[in-house]
């Protein structure tokens, strides 16, 4: 079935927590100045990476997300001080969770982009969704 | 006429039984009040006895147990066609508990252990696989069939509430059952469908009498590894205790005892998955900021899987494990 997807243009589907300080207006430079990112992306504003919550991702994996990206401020940078500290353990601990539940951790990948970083959102846009499709549709068991 | 009480077993260990035992002087109270019509760990009744029931004559289910096979499945289905009221009761029925780890593997693997590779078989029987139908002389016997997944009761029937605990406490018991006879006695109102009953509205910290302080941890402990101070937090001291991502209800038995909570009330109110909360919590604590340290202090915890779903593998946002064809994880 994933090899049929894949063929019958299939696109990922690909859930984007951005920060609103940050990668969230990185997002809108890349726009702006034209540049293309990825258009399976679904991007959800939150205040801060610190607001996501772990079963955030679970929950958008569970609801047909083929792979969940995460942006961010740069460390050091944060708005709220340590919200993205807070971040970079909870990826790196749920990453490992991941592969032990049986999906493919390339599937979650966190970065950091500044606002003034129009270009790396489209281009780390662009990687992912060629990363996702090389991984296929993500097919959970009931 | 008394009201009619059904209690049945599905996947269970039977524990959620003893638990209703427990409860000591007030069972015969439960006795003189209910009609009970069901409780085949206790008294001898038939399934076509509760077959032959009107549908809603049962007023009272407490179900324990996960559905883990074809006969759970259809009792859970005909009792909840019968009952008024239909009690998902212990963690199993609540949320999948210790059978919801066969979870982690499928259904084939799991026989494929059990009849052929496990070291403790005789080489004759091994690979010898149980049938669901056999020929007897007296006619076709049926077995019931294994599913590849556990699930708790909700996911199969319509659940009104839900008693946690694995098993729930006696004294919790006894007061659920205080409130069902003001409630049939009395015409009081029912509690707001899916109620969580005979459980505290916070988390298992809450009742915790530990010290605490701010918590950075650099290594965690298996419980074993360690004798534990038996007045500070023990997730200060590096053990993994759920009681952060618990429930609260139990009056924090374990840590009471020097043990790490183990989860078995399952996850706080408003919290969806227990073992994606506990990810958040000890990220919290982890005290580190770089990535490959944070990784080394995640990877000395044995089986975080195993330990933050030991009670609601089944019952999480993703159910299951993934198992690939060929067996892989």
């Amino acid at each position: 079935m994933s090899d049929e997807k894949k063929t019958n243009g299939w696109d990922p589907k690909i859930a984007a927590f951005l920060c609103n300080w940050c990668t969230y207006t990185g997002a809108d430079l890349a726009g702006v100045s034209r540049l293309k990112s990825s258009p399976c992306v679904r991007i959800i504003r939150v205040m801060c990476t610190g607001r996501v919550d772990p079963s955030f991702i679970l929950q958008a994996f569970k609801k047909g997300a083929d792979g969940v990206f995460i942006g961010g401020c740069h460390i050091g940078d944060c708005h709220y001080a340590e919200g993205n500290f807070k971040t970079l353990r909870r990826i790196e601990f749920l990453k490992s969770f991941l592969e032990k539940f049986g999906i493919d951790p390339k599937r979650l990948r966190l970065e950091w982009i500044s606002a003034s970083e129009g270009d790396k959102y489209a281009e780390t846009t662009m990687s992912f969704e060629k990363q996702i499709r090389e991984l296929g549709p993500l097919e959970l068991m009931n | 006429m008394k009201p009619k009480l059904a209690l049945y077993w599905a996947a269970s260990c039977g524990g959620c039984e003893i638990a209703v035992v427990d409860i000591e002087i007030k069972i015969l109270d439960v006795a003189e009040f209910f009609d009970i019509v069901l409780w085949p760990c206790v008294m001898d009744f038939k399934y076509k006895d509760v077959e032959a029931m009107k549908d809603g004559e049962i007023t009272l289910c407490l179900f324990n147990g996960a559905i883990r096979n074809s006969e759970n499945e259809h009792i859970a289905k005909l009792l909840r066609a019968k009952s008024v009221v239909m009690v998902a009761f212990g963690s199993c029925a609540y949320e999948g508990c210790i059978p919801g780890l066969a979870n982690f593997y499928d259904k084939k693997s799991i026989l494929e252990y059990v009849y052929k590779d496990s070291p403790s078989l005789e080489d004759t029987s091994k690979g010898v696989y149980p049938v669901t139908k056999t020929k007897m002389p007296e006619g076709e016997i049926e077995i019931p069939e294994m599913w590849n997944t556990v699930k708790p009761l909700n996911q199969v029937i319509d659940v009104d509430y839900y008693i946690p605990g694995c098993p729930p406490q006696s004294n919790q018991i006894a007061a659920v059952i205080d409130v069902v006879v003001d409630i049939l006695k009395n015409g009081k109102p029912l509690p707001p469908k899916g109620t969580i009953l005979g459980a505290g509205e916070k988390t298992c910290c809450d009742e915790c009498t530990r010290e605490r302080k701010e918590k950075k941890i650099k290594k965690f402990y298996r419980p074993q590894a360690i004798i534990p101070n038996p007045e500070e937090c023990l997730l200060d001291q590096g053990l993994v205790c759920m009681g952060p991502a618990t429930r609260s209800g139990c009056d924090a038995l374990c840590p009471k005892a020097n043990s790490p909570c183990r989860g078995c009330y399952g996850p706080p109110p408003n919290v969806t998955d227990q073992g994606a909360k506990m990810v958040s919590a000890l990220s919290s604590v982890i005290d580190s900021t770089d990535p490959a340290e944070v990784k080394s202090i995640i990877d000395t915890i044995a089986d975080p899987l195993g330990t933050f779903y030991r009670f609601s593998l089944a019952s999480s946002i993703l159910h299951r494990v993934q198992i690939k064809e060929n067996g892989e994880k």
